[in-house]
Order: structure tokens, then C-alpha cells, then sequence
């Protein structure tokens, strides 16, 4: 792969041509599911070709092929040069790159028990068995689970010296129980929704869940949603899980601290900011207790968002985003990075695979934990806690947001009381993170995987992770959703 | 790419050896070039060259499908042989439908040369134009122009050889102003009947018309949705006219086709043979697809059918089955709302006090069964009083069941092929609504 990278990266380059990069990517992926018993999806994807960028009197061209032999790369590397030149028809300021070293290196991700050598049948094994258990409960009328394994290996060359090799490996998993009954559609999902939990891990994410374990208390939940009260609507104390206080931060910190989409960039498709330059060291984004990083390094945990290197050849870093409630950085590139006053990037450009150019994406943006037991959480005389996300939906410059949750139970003094169905809760981002009153502390800290986020045109989907322990919010509207 | 005829050749030749007869072959090659700008310049420009094969195969009711991207023998070889081995590993399924057998599928063009053709100047060339007008009006320009050129393949061991070809081109444009904005889109086959500059100056248009955005309460409105803010929300809908989804409880329809849903004037088709619409003539499986009366009169009637679910609940499959094995059953691709006589300035003419949307973001399923989506307008939406447009309104946020939706439909425009961002290309109307629920408002 090396070599395919570097003969690609030589047509690349010419006189011309000011910058140039290239990545090849390998990638093969394994997705076993079930539902109701039956085996509804076995397959497996393999997928190797090479995306080469190039900057020319300061326009940028890319140029993606599957056919790597030399006149297949010659043929992609012609044309992302004339795609460039094509580009300076309509150009208004020069891109300049904020300066980066070289770097040759080779780094694997940590995998302790590889995916790939399980078998399908104890794959399939696995997920029938939490079907049936599922399916014990009479009230449950669907159960599907799924298992996702991915392996991508990405050769990374650049026209200032750099050759990265990154290899990545993750691991998916999870189940639904689904209860329909009279005019009602009832789920719960383990460990969360949208097809679980996604870590930069191997099988033994798998083991660590215990997924067999939960699925009698989800099919339970399931059903016994229908004769829950309906949550009710108004200003509560609202607690919630960390799984959904994860999403609530990508949607409401994580997309608006892109400097792309701040810089109108995402403004056709996803949107732009309320983050405007002006309010960088300004803005009091969240209480004191908030604090917030972008934090790309294995030392922050094996998130979806972890890897040694972006994909314009800048190590990870970790970013304050939010320090003790103030905004304090954006998420850059080697091109905007200037832009708010930094020397260099702080390398969060990541592309879907090969056929994709680089954005600036999340990488695991976090909540820090705090300091507060569970107990201490919890400890209000009135709350609605809300577990496990069902819908979300922000506004195109990420103020006004509305999140759904599967299930919610009343708080009175401390203790759950009732169990409440169809929760949701709405507000505006900075007002939001400003109620933040309690969180909870490393214990209770978990770093989940959002595999599905989309940004961009073409749309890239891409996994981010977001670290997150229950925490409690104060004042906040209750019950909008279900008004309609 | 490969021959497909050689492609099936290897692989049924690699599975024979195997023990294994039944093959089936998906191969497709795209290239997609895309422009975009903001800013009032071009920012990023890509094309993308990508083949795919995938090969499944069906032993004893048990299947698996096995993809690559690599068009060498020994990669589709390897491919077919892990088909196999995926297969075995499986799990046996009696209502496994057989491979299909060849049948007629009609063929529809859906080829422009114009758009194969097109090239990175020309593209940029007509996002310039674009970006001048814009400009020349003090507004800035963010958007694309797209082109995609595919061809698809569906070959198996019983005869079956299917080939559709399509082009298709896209432009989408949004023109910010001081404190708004408008947007316009279109897509089309043949990128000469995609008129740029047309679709930029309704974006001015829009932001122009909408500057100085009033805060008004949220609350119960009369809305009248331009087409794409009807596709986006209603387009939500038709994952659950599948019979699989029925099956397994997921779908609103369940327990509800043959009774009346929604108002008198509401009739769906899927109709992959419509003049405005846009895909292969062909299934998953490479079932003939067929035109189906989803809604008559407010009445449901019909859902997709692909083969396993017509063997499961009787009926014949319908030609909307997703390629096997999945997990959704079928998928109806092909959405025709049929429409009215009404222009949009008809339908504001006729408004005491209603808002104008042009676009909605970001819409989310809140419940499943009255089918509440919440979400936001975006870029353009008006208060409208005594008949005239007002002014500019500061976005709202919506909660709103769709079934009650369509039950509140006052006046409908003439159907048009419309492209949004939330859901796939359909052919829609325009619709007036009464009782439309906006909850919240936000800060611009």
C-alpha cells in the first residue's frame, strides 16, 4: 500500500501543484443481525482505493478511483489537477496551510481479541440467544439485535514528507425490543439505540457488555411503557443517562464548535454556527462545571473519534472546548486553523474512506466528569430522568434543539417513582448547558460511539465518540413533542 | 469494470466448486463529481470513480452476500467463496425465496449524454454565473452542482441479466443575506434542463424577501408548504408502507390499510415509470417493479412486496425488494403525491393568516404511530396576512403528526419533481394545511 501511495503521490505532484496528499484505504467490515428469531443480514463488505488532493495557486482538486494500478492512479491524479485549475474560476481567497511537520509512522490500534477470528456462527449464536431472551416476553412483537466488526487500514503520504500507516479496528453491538399494541409502538434498546455501542475495540467490547445479561429488564421496560403515565410537560430538574447526554453534546456542542461550518462552509446543507468568531474566549457556553474537550488521543479512551493522526497528517491533540463553563476553542484545519490566531491545526480533518476529501469532523468530543456521586445527581425534590435516545433534531445553526428519550421515570427526593412514556425535552444550547447543576464522576463515565453522523456534500457518515456520566440540568421544558 | 457476463461466469464457477448453484451478482460503476462553493467561492470539488460486486448465493435456505471492489478473477473468486462460507455459517430459513427466475422488465432511458459528459470547467463555469448574480445582489452564495453517472448490473445462475444505466444532476443553492436566507434545488436527468441561474435568483429572491426576520409565537397555523418542505415531512412516511414492516409492527399502517386515514383529497402512487421520476425499472432481486396505489382517496391501500414477504402474506411481490439478505423487506423508491390546479400565489391569495415554508431541517420520527416529526423551517418562511406575504419570520420548530396532516389539506398545487435534503427525490405538490404545529421558535 505504501508503495501504490507514494507512486501516487509522485503523479501528483508537479510544478503547479503547492500541496498535494494522498490516502489509500483498505477496508473490509463483517455485519451479522437478526430479527424475530431468524438471521436477517449476513455479510461482508471488502472495499481498497486511494483519494488524492491537490492545492494549485491556491485552489484545492480531489480525484478518488478503485483502479490503483499506474494508469488508473495516473488518470485520478490528472484530474484532481484539472479539477483544481477548474476550482480558480470561482476563487476568492488563496488557501494557505498553517505549517506541520512530517511524519513517518506506523500505528494499530489497540484490539485485544480480534473480531475478524469469531466465528459467524457464534456471531449468530450470540444474537439468537438475546432474541429469544427478548422474545420470552409475551408483549414483545419484534426483537432485532446486530453485531458490526470494521477493519481499515489507510495509508496517509504528503507532498511535505509524511507517510502515516493507521490501521483501526471496531466493534459494534446491540439489540431493540420493540412492543406494539393497540395504537402504540413501544422500544427499548441495550446498551443503546440506533444499533448499541461503537468502540475503537475488538470483541472483547462484546464481552465487557454482558448483552445476554440486560435483555429480560429491556423486554420488560418495553412492554411496561404502554401502561406508563405520559411524561408530563412543563419545567422539571431533568437527569440524563449518559448515553444520552453523548448525543446532546454532539448536536449542541460538537457541530457548533467546527470552524468550517462557522465560516459558512456547511451553510447549503448542515448549517452553520452561533458560534461566530466573536465569542471565542467570550461566550460563558456552559456553568462552571462544565468542561468540555476534543480529544483525539488514545489517552482519552477508544472512541470512534480516536486514531494517531488526521487525515491531513497532524497528530491527535486534545482541545479545551469548554473550560470551567467558557468557550474556548473551535475544531480547525491546516486551512483555518489562522483564522482564530492558531499556529497549527488541531487536527480533527477526517474523510468517510477513500472516495471522500477531508472535513473537519468531530473527534471525541467529551464531557469531562465531575464530582458528584449518583446519589448527589439524583438528589432533587422533584426530576424526570430520561434514558436512551429515540429522536433529536437541532436547528441549522444549533440553537433550538428537541431530544425524545425511550423511557423516563419521575424523581421525587431522590428515588425513582413512576415510570413515564414518550419523554421528551427541548431548549437552546448555551441556556442548556448554563442550567448544568450536578455531574456525575468518573465512575459513572462512559465514552459512546455515534456512528452515524452526517456532514457534508457528497454526505460523509462517519462514527464520533462523546465520553459523558449522568448529570442534572435545571429548569428545563419538558413534554413539547407530544402535544402535537 | 469487469464484463458482468464474465464476472457471473468466475463466480458461478468458484461456487460450483463448492458444491453451490444458485448465484446471484450486483455489480455497479459510478462516477460522481460534485461542486461546491460557499462564500461566493468554490471551496471543495471532488469526483469519485467506484466499482462494486457483490455476490450472493443460496445453498439449502441458507444465503449471505460478500462484496468487493476489486474487479480481478481472483478477487471475485474470493469473494464468491466467502459468500459460501457465510452462507454455510448461516442460519436456515424456510421462507427463503428461491433465486429468481429471468422475466420481461420494461425498460425506461434514463441517460443523458449531456451530463456524462460534463467536465470540471463547465461545472465551475455555471457555479460562477451562479455566484454572480448572487454576489451582484450583495448576498452569499453556498451550494453544489452534481453530476452522477452509473450503471447497474443484476445477473444470476437462473437467467436473470439486468443492466439500468442513469444519469442525474443537481443544483442546490442558498443566498444569505445580513439576517436571512433563501434556498432553491432542483435535479434532473439531462443537466441542460437544469436551470442554474433560475434556481439562484428564487434563493435571492427569498433571502431578499424574508430580511429583518419578526419573532412571532409559536402556536397552530395554517402553512402553506412549498413542495420540498412536502417531501421532506411526508416523505417520512413511506418506510412504512412495506409489507414487512406491517409483519413486524413497526408500521403505522398496521391494522390500517383499507380504512380511511386521510383527507379525500390525498392519493399516493409509486410509480417508477412516471416521466419525472428516476431509478432502475427493476428490484433487489431483479423483480419487474409495478406500479402501486399506496393511497386512494385518504384510503391505504397498498404496500410494497418483495418476494419473501409475498410468500409470507400471500399476494404477488411487487417489485420493491431490497437486495437479500436484509433487514427491511422492501422499500417503495418511486413516490408520486398527486397534486391540484392551485399555484402557490393562489394559496397565499387565499389566506386570512398563515406562514409561508420553503424548507424544512433536520425532521426526527417522535412517535411512531400518529407519525409526530418535529424539526425546524429553514431559509424562508413568511408570515402571510389578508393574502399578501408580510414578512420574514424567525424560524420554528414543528411537532406534527403527518396522519393529521394529510386530513388537513386545504388546496394542493401541480406535481412537480422536487429534490430536499431529508429524504430521496419524489414528485410532490405544493400543499396548503390548516392546523400545523409550530412549538417553539428559535433566535434567527
Amino acid at each position: 500500500m505504501k508503495q501504490i501511495a507514494l507512486e501516487a503521490l509522485d503523479f501528483a505532484l508537479g510544478p503547479e501543484v503547492e500541496y498535494a496528499d494522498v490516502r489509500i484505504v483498505e477496508s473490509k467490515d463483517r455485519t451479522v443481525s437478526t430479527r424475530n428469531g431468524r438471521v436477517s443480514q449476513v455479510a461482508a463488505t471488502e472495499s481498497m482505493g486511494i483519494g488524492i488532493r491537490v492545492l494549485i495557486n491556491g485552489s484545492w482538486g480531489f480525484a478518488a478511483t478503485d483502479r490503483l494500478n499506474r494508469e488508473g492512479l495516473a488518470a485520478a491524479a490528472n484530474l484532481a489537477k484539472e479539477i483544481a485549475v477548474a476550482s480558480g474560476l470561482a476563487r476568492k481567497e488563496k488557501a494557505v496551510l498553517a505549517p506541520e511537520n512530517p511524519y513517518v509512522e506506523t500505528w494499530i490500534a489497540p484490539c485485544l481479541a480480534d473480531p475478524f477470528l469469531t466465528s459467524v456462527e457464534s456471531n449468530i449464536q450470540l444474537l439468537l440467544a438475546i432474541d429469544s431472551e427478548l422474545r420470552r416476553n409475551a408483549g414483545v412483537t419484534l426483537a432485532e439485535g446486530s453485531l458490526v466488526f470494521d477493519r481499515t487500514r489507510q495509508v496517509f503520504a504528503s507532498s511535505i514528507g509524511s507517510l502515516i500507516d493507521q490501521t483501526k479496528t471496531s466493534t459494534g453491538a446491540g439489540y431493540a425490543a420493540y412492543s406494539f399494541a393497540k395504537d402504540e409502538i413501544q422500544k427499548r434498546s441495550f446498551p443503546n439505540s440506533f444499533g448499541g455501542q461503537y468502540q475503537l475495540k475488538g470483541y472483547e467490547m462484546i464481552e465487557e457488555l454482558d448483552l445476554l445479561k440486560q435483555a429480560p429488564r429491556i423486554a420488560e421496560e418495553a412492554v411496561a411503557l404502554h401502561k406508563a403515565d405520559q411524561c408530563p410537560s412543563g419545567e422539571f430538574s431533568l437527569i440524563l443517562d449518559s448515553s444520552q447526554l453523548g448525543l446532546q453534546i454532539h448536536e449542541s456542542v460538537g457541530h457548533p464548535i467546527e470552524l468550517d461550518r462557522v465560516l459558512g462552509s456547511e451553510a447549503n446543507y448542515a448549517g452553520m454556527s452561533f458560534l461566530t468568531l466573536d465569542k471565542l474566549r467570550a461566550l460563558r457556553y456552559g456553568s462552571d462545571i462544565v468542561n468540555v474537550v476534543c480529544d483525539a488521543t488514545l489517552a482519552h479512551g477508544p472512541g470512534l473519534g480516536t486514531f494517531a493522526y488526521d487525515d491531513e497528517g497532524v497528530p491527535a491533540q486534545s482541545t479545551p472546548i469548554i473550560s470551567n463553563g467558557l468557550f474556548t476553542g473551535y475544531m480547525t484545519s491546516r486551512e483555518t486553523a489562522a483564522i482564530v490566531g492558531d499556529a497549527r491545526s488541531n487536527g480533527t480533518m477526517r474523510a468517510k474512506s477513500w472516495d471522500r476529501l477531508p472535513l473537519i469532523r468531530m473527534t471525541n468530543v467529551s464531557l469531562l466528569p465531575g464530582e458528584q456521586s449518583l446519589e448527589e445527581v439524583f438528589d432533587v425534590p422533584l426530576g424526570i430522568y430520561m434514558e436512551t435516545n429515540k429522536s433529536w433534531s437541532i436547528d441549522d445553526k444549533r440553537y433550538n434543539f428537541q431530544f425524545g428519550c425511550e423511557i423516563a421515570w419521575e424523581i421525587k427526593n431522590g428515588k425513582r417513582v413512576r415510570m413515564l412514556k414518550n419523554p421528551t425535552y427541548s431548549g437552546i444550547s448555551t441556556q442548556f448547558w448554563n442550567a448544568c447543576q450536578a455531574i456525575s464522576n468518573r465512575q459513572h463515565w462512559t465514552l459512546w460511539g455515534v456512528p452515524n453522523c452526517g456532514k457534508g456534500q457528497p454526505e460523509q457518515v462517519m462514527g464520533t465518540g462523546h465520553g459523558a456520566s449522568p448529570s442534572r440540568f435545571g429548569g428545563i421544558k419538558v413534554g413539547s413533542g407530544y402535544q402535537a | 469494470m469487469m464484463d458482468p457476463k464474465q464476472c457471473l461466469e468466475i463466480a458461478q464457477a468458484e461456487a460450483r466448486s463448492m458444491g453451490v448453484r444458485d448465484v446471484e451478482i450486483i455489480l455497479s460503476d459510478t462516477t460522481s463529481s460534485l461542486t461546491r462553493f460557499a462564500n461566493n467561492a468554490i471551496h471543495q470539488n471532488v469526483t469519485a470513480q467506484a466499482g462494486h460486486c457483490s455476490v450472493r448465493v443460496v445453498l439449502n435456505n441458507r444465503t449471505a452476500r460478500a462484496s468487493t471492489n476489486r474487479f480481478t478473477e481472483q478477487s471475485i473468486r474470493e469473494v464468491t467463496a466467502q459468500a459460501v462460507g457465510l452462507a454455510r455459517s448461516s442460519e436456515a430459513d424456510e421462507m427463503l425465496p428461491a433465486m429468481h427466475e429471468a422475466s420481461n422488465v420494461e425498460s425506461q432511458s434514463r441517460w443523458a449524454a449531456t451530463t456524462a459528459s460534463s467536465s470540471p470547467t463547465s461545472r465551475a463555469q455555471a457555479v460562477r454565473e451562479a455566484i454572480e448574480l448572487v454576489e451582484g445582489a450583495g448576498q452569499s452564495a453556498a451550494g453544489i452542482l452534481s453530476t452522477d453517472v452509473s450503471h447497474e448490473y443484476l445477473l444470476n445462475t437462473n437467467g436473470v441479466l439486468l443492466e439500468h444505466a442513469e444519469t442525474m444532476s443537481r443544483f442546490s443553492i442558498t443566498s444569505t443575506a445580513a439576517d436571512s436566507s433563501g434556498w432553491a434545488k432542483a435535479s434532473t436527468v439531462d443537466l441542460r434542463d437544469l436551470d442554474t441561474a433560475s434556481l439562484a435568483k428564487q434563493a435571492m429572491g427569498k433571502a431578499w424577501a424574508s430580511a429583518a426576520p419578526k419573532e412571532i409565537p409559536p402556536g397552530a397555523y395554517t402553512v402553506i408548504l412549498e413542495p420540498a418542505a412536502v417531501l421532506d415531512l411526508v416523505g417520512q412516511i413511506f418506510g412504512d408502507f412495506s409489507a414487512a414492516a406491517i409483519a413486524e409492527g413497526r408500521s403505522f399502517l398496521s391494522g390500517r390499510l383499507g380504512i380511511k386515514l386521510f383527507g379525500n383529497n390525498i392519493t399516493i402512487t409509486d410509480d417508477c415509470f412516471h416521466p419525472l421520476q428516476a431509478g432502475a425499472q427493476f428490484d433487489g432481486e431483479g423483480v419487474a417493479r409495478q406500479k402501486l396505489v399506496l393511497v386512494d382517496g385518504g384510503v391505504p391501500r397498498d404496500v410494497a412486496r418483495s418476494r419473501s414477504s409475498a410468500l409470507r402474506d400471500g399476494g404477488k411481490p411487487t417489485g420493491h425488494g431490497l437486495p437479500l439478505p436484509n433487514e427491511a423487506g422492501e422499500a417503495v423508491t418511486n413516490i408520486v403525491i398527486h397534486g391540484g390546479d392551485h399555484s402557490i400565489n393562489d394559496m397565499i391569495r387565499q389566506t386570512k393568516r398563515g406562514i409561508l415554508v420553503t424548507r424544512l431541517w433536520y425532521i426526527r420520527e417522535v412517535e411512531q404511530f400518529e407519525k409526530i416529526m418535529t424539526g425546524m423551517t429553514r431559509d424562508g418562511t413568511f408570515l402571510i396576512e389578508d393574502g399578501q406575504l408580510i414578512c420574514g419570520v424567525r424560524n420554528f420548530r414543528f411537532n406534527q403528526s403527518v396522519v393529521k396532516l394529510l386530513n388537513n389539506v386545504e388546496m394542493l398545487g401541480p406535481t412537480m419533481r422536487t429534490s430536499g435534503e431529508e429524504t430521496f427525490d419524489m414528485v410532490v405538490p405544493a400543499m396548503k394545511v390548516n392546523d400545523f404545529h409550530f412549538t417553539e421558535v428559535t433566535k434567527f
